[in-house]
């Protein structure tokens, strides 16, 4: 196994939910007794079927909404400021250029262009879109738009980034290749990523933990690590260990199916 | 080399049909109307003098042209009164329509308390309102402008309304997460999401503004205190004085005609860059 990474068991923790549920209008329980430890450097995937809570418990973690009961606890000096979304849809403002585009987490914390320019290109650059920083959104093809959003979320160098299905509108070929090179971007920033899909393929490529969900009420059933070593760019998508892992976990969420049904 | 030429021909013979058809386009799309008009001028001149039709039933295009020069002198002043009118009923109709829905969209009170008396001011019918504001209101000026500004004002408040709430909801998220202030969410994210919604409000603002501000001279002109475009039409046709009617009429149309086209322009100006609404679509 590939030597300079921690192992999973000796990371330290970033955030814990500890008995989690969210209530909807009085009677959904979208949530129910979520557990989940997050540790610096994890990719964990959130896989399950429409549902299951998934999206919820990211939301909960970005602190979009709050939980009914239950807390979240961020460890030692981490909070909120920390972190950043992807959602499914690129959600660029369609009026600003693709440089202003990832200027804004800094243009809301009152850091003029000029002073994070550098920081901009920097990581347009690290996303594939050097001389792209002019562009307006809707000269992008989705796998670009999909890029810049990800370039806003890293821009900041959070700690913990969060992706709700991101690639899950954009065709194979350009989501496999974006897979591919979040794990790469992913491995130089060293960032957490806390990351919402339906696909088992892209879960088992992408995490180093799975935590698959059942629906009605949306809840944890198991929790399963994958101990492919990084970088997975080579042969891991055409292994039969990476074959066998989808057949456990492809288990795991028919057994999940079959809960909620 | 061979390969590529005959590539460029097949292209080039659809490129080619294109490129007339479009060519053609342009022309037409100047020629056709122009032949319109000289063809109705000369219908309408041909229908007066043949017909002899007096010229205080219908004047033929000629007789409107001589009264537009010789009774430029009373004309032109009042194209600028009505001019005046319009465009300082505009601007306030764009302040208050703005004011008022940044003031709805930041507080659901404001907006609960005011927004039934907006609808009343636009649905009761301004011509039953001028009489009244001309006996409160002493400058015949100011009351027409008051009159205008009722008409042009509704339209410009209620999209600017829904354009405020229409921002994506993941970019508000996106905002919560990043732990913007209201004035930033209003700046950069409410505001840019309105503008096209704004936009289409001016459009039709500008051309209440005008038909308010006619609507205003013909009931307040008409306690004899005259003052512009309108007012001279009225005068004109109690005088029966169908040339000098017909040239106000034009110079009110075309006027119009003005405030479209800057309208649009301020339009493709503000959104040329992103908004579906002015992208040109190849093919």
């Amino acid at each position: 196994m590939c030597s300079d990474r921690t192992s999973i068991e000796n990371r330290s923790s970033l955030l814990t939910m500890e008995h989690i549920e969210k209530v909807f209008n009085g009677d959904v329980v979208a949530l129910k007794d979520m557990n989940l430890q997050i540790n610096l450097g994890d990719f964990v995937s959130l896989l399950g079927p429409s549902g299951c809570g998934k999206s919820t418990a990211l939301r909960l973690i970005a602190g979009l909404l709050s939980p009914t009961s239950g807390s979240i606890q961020w460890s030692g000096g981490q909070s909120l400021d920390d972190l950043s979304i992807v959602f499914q849809e690129p959600t660029l403002m369609p009026w600003a250029t693709v440089a202003k585009n990832v200027w804004l987490p800094f243009r809301l914390r009152g850091q003029s262009y000029k002073a994070v320019k550098s920081r901009i290109l920097n990581v347009l650059s690290l996303v594939g879109l050097e001389n792209f920083e002019d562009a307006y959104p809707r000269e992008l093809s989705g796998g670009m738009k999909m890029r810049v959003s990800i370039a806003r979320a890293l821009v900041t160098n959070p700690r913990l980034i969060l992706m709700d299905e991101p690639f899950a509108a954009l065709d194979e070929i350009t989501r496999l290749k974006l897979d591919n090179d979040l794990l790469e971007l992913k491995e130089k920033i060293g960032c957490t990523v806390v990351f919402v899909t339906h696909s088992v393929f892209e879960s088992v490529f992408l995490s180093d933990r799975i935590v698959v969900m059942a629906a009605r009420p949306g809840r944890v059933i198991r929790e399963l690590q994958i101990d492919a070593p990084y970088p997975r760019s080579g042969g891991f998508s055409t292994s039969v260990e990476y074959a066998e892992y989808n057949r456990t976990v492809s288990d795991a969420l028919k057994d999940a199916m079959a809960l909620a049904a | 080399m061979n390969a590529k030429s005959s590539f460029t021909l097949t292209i080039d013979t659809d490129e080619l049909k294109r490129a007339r058809r479009e060519r053609i386009n342009r022309i037409a799309k100047w020629i056709l109307p122009s032949t319109v008009l000289v063809l109705s001028l000369f219908i309408w001149h041909f229908y007066v003098t043949i017909n002899e039709v007096p010229h205080y039933i219908l004047p033929g295009p000629l007789k409107v042209a001589e009264s537009t020069v010789t009774d430029w002198e009373i004309l032109w002043p009042a194209t600028l009164v009505t001019w005046r009118l319009t465009m300082w009923a505009l601007v306030m109709a764009v302040a208050g329509g703005v004011i008022l829905a940044v003031a709805f969209t930041q507080s659901r009170w404001v907006e609960m308390s005011f927004f039934p008396y907006a609808v009343i001011l636009q649905v009761t019918p301004v011509i039953a309102v001028a009489p009244l504001l001309q006996i409160y209101v002493d400058s015949a000026f100011l009351a027409a402008l008051l009159c205008a500004w009722i008409v042009a004002f509704f339209p410009i408040l209620s999209n600017t309304t829904i354009g405020l709430k229409s921002a994506d909801h993941n970019l508000q998220d996106l905002f919560s997460i990043y732990g913007a202030t209201r004035w930033q969410r209003l700046r950069y994210l409410a505001a840019p999401s309105a503008l096209p919604f704004f936009i289409g409000g001016l459009k039709i603002a500008g051309g209440l503004a005008l038909i308010g501000a006619v609507v205003a001279e013909f009931v307040i002109g008409r306690a004899g205190t005259g003052l512009g475009l309108a007012s001279t039409l009225l005068e004109a046709s109690y005088r029966f004085n169908f040339g000098r009617l017909y040239a106000a009429l034009i110079l009110i149309s075309l006027m119009g005609v003005v405030i479209f086209v800057i309208m649009s322009l301020i339009s493709h100006l503000a959104l040329r860059h992103w908004h579906e609404s002015a992208l040109k679509r190849e093919q």
